[in-house]
């Protein structure tokens, strides 16, 4: 229950200097774990990147899970299933039939979660924060995570990178996922790459298929370099 | 203007914010045992819906108020630096002790800690550092309630009349979201309540100073905790409780 974003000169240190995009970005303090949001529509495929994060980090970084799928518990048994986490490790966040709001609006149910796991665990690295399928208007709080990973896939259609929104156009990272689908689909993937880029400038966007690639090398290595930067 | 100076207007933009729907400390979440009732079909339509509320607000709902006033009347009464912790905390047993089943205790803590969480940003005061030290499991989101009242100028019939809205307006919000019912129709109940509200927030005001903490308001609604232990078994729910 303690505020955590009130500390003015962790904030003023971590401030950054460019204006628009960055401005109102979570400082990060220094203790206590870096918060990364995956957020993106209906079946794009957030948990199994989630279980595929935690594979190929676990053996080096501590780490935790919040979920927030509108079925509660669904996801996060997924995780336990799979054996990728132990149960003190995954949280499931209900969200009331608003997903959007529990990771945007109102964010206190989500940062309950994050403390209640920073208290309940040893010294923890990363805290991924998983939304519930929603749609592309849904974003993160800069109030609750300090990036945000947005996953689409292919089988929306190719048009998705194009339709925009704030998770295509702002996210951290835009994740097109299922690559391997392209072709059953008939999705062009140099039609989503060429829209991805227009809509964010220089934003970075990983393609992902999960069955060619299940530690998602790529997603990985860009998670380490944002546990590497400073915090 | 009218320059009574003994007896000045209540404030009232700070009630409608902390009133609000939209104050984020994750009430969004919460139905009040209403996705329960509905599940066991004893709310399927406006009408039912107007039972569960007038019964909500008479039970639970005026002993959150009577909490919620006193707290805010306990946080006052301290030094000007400190708030008067004991009675607060003496709150809080109370109302643990007006609050049987397990899952409405932990429901109600974990929606005092992010009240109080959110208040410490917004508007930061001794009095919810006192209290987030006295409590450290968090208090009772009514004890919660009236310490953030009062740090944000707000007196015992304003916390009172926060904690009444907050006793119905959540249910009705997750009835139109479970049920699809008219958001209107939802509306034209809450308006058909609000003498009641007013009411009850009267008669918890009138005891949030004088009366004893274990003498304070106590009607209960066993078919509410009954609900809530079953909801908290559900595999698969939408609302926190």
């Amino acid at each position: 229950m303690r505020p955590d974003h009130d500390d003015p000169e962790t904030q003023q240190a971590h401030s950054h200097p460019l204006p628009g995009r960055n401005a109102g970005r979570l400082a990060r303090i220094p203790g206590r774990p870096l918060r990364i949001g995956l957020g993106g529509p209906v079946g794009s495929g957030k948990t199994a990147l989630v279980a595929a994060l935690c594979r190929s980090l676990a053996g080096e970084v501590r780490l935790a899970v919040v979920t927030n799928d509108i079925y509660t518990t669904e996801d996060a048994d997924f995780l336990l299933r799979n054996g990728v986490l132990p149960t003190e490790r995954v949280r499931a966040v209900e969200t009331g039939c608003c997903p959007h709001t529990a990771i945007r609006d109102d964010i206190s149910a989500n940062l309950e979660a994050v403390e209640d796991l920073e208290h309940s665990l040893p010294p923890l690295d990363l805290v991924l924060i998983e939304s519930g399928g929603d749609n592309l208007t849904a974003t993160f709080s800069h109030g609750l995570v300090h990036h945000q990973i947005f996953v689409i896939d292919v089988s929306g259609g190719d048009k998705v990178p194009r339709k925009g929104g704030p998770g295509v156009t702002s996210s951290d990272l835009l994740v097109i996922n299922k690559t391997d689908l392209a072709g059953q689909v008939n999705a062009d993937l140099a039609v989503m790459a060429r829209d991805a880029e227009d809509k964010r400038g220089d934003l970075p966007v990983r393609f992902l298929s999960l069955v060619e690639d299940p530690q998602a090398h790529d997603i990985t290595a860009w998670v380490r370099e944002r546990l590497g930067e400073d915090g | 203007m009218s320059g009574n100076r003994s007896a000045p207007a209540a404030p009232t933009a700070a009630l409608l914010m902390l009133a609000d729907g939209r104050f984020p400390a994750g009430g969004h979440a919460h139905s009040g045992g209403l996705e329960a009732a509905v599940a066991a079909g004893r709310v399927v339509d406006t009408t039912t819906l107007e039972a569960f509320l007038r019964g909500r607000a008479a039970t639970s709902g005026a002993t959150a108020a009577a909490f919620a006033a006193a707290a805010c009347t306990a946080a006052g009464s301290g030094s000007a630096k400190t708030a008067d912790t004991g009675r607060t905390a003496e709150l809080d047993t109370e109302y643990e002790a007006r609050t049987p089943a397990p899952a409405l205790r932990a429901a109600s803590r974990k929606l005092g800690r992010q009240l109080l969480r959110a208040a410490r940003t917004i508007r930061p005061a001794p009095a919810l550092d006192a209290l987030a030290a006295a409590l450290p499991a968090g208090p009772h989101q009514p004890v919660a309630l009236g310490t953030v009242a009062h740090t944000l100028g707000l007196g015992p019939h304003a916390a009172a009349a926060a904690a009444l809205h907050d006793a119905v307006t959540g249910p009705a919000t997750a009835a139109v979201r479970l049920l699809g019912l008219d958001p209107f129709a939802v509306h034209a109940v809450l308006a058909r309540l609000a003498p009641e509200l007013d009411r009850l927030a009267d008669a918890a005001d009138a005891h949030a100073a004088g009366t004893p903490a274990h003498a304070l308001a106590a009607p209960a609604a066993p078919l509410l905790d009954i609900f809530a232990e079953h909801h908290a078994t559900w595999e698969v729910r939408l609302f926190a409780s």
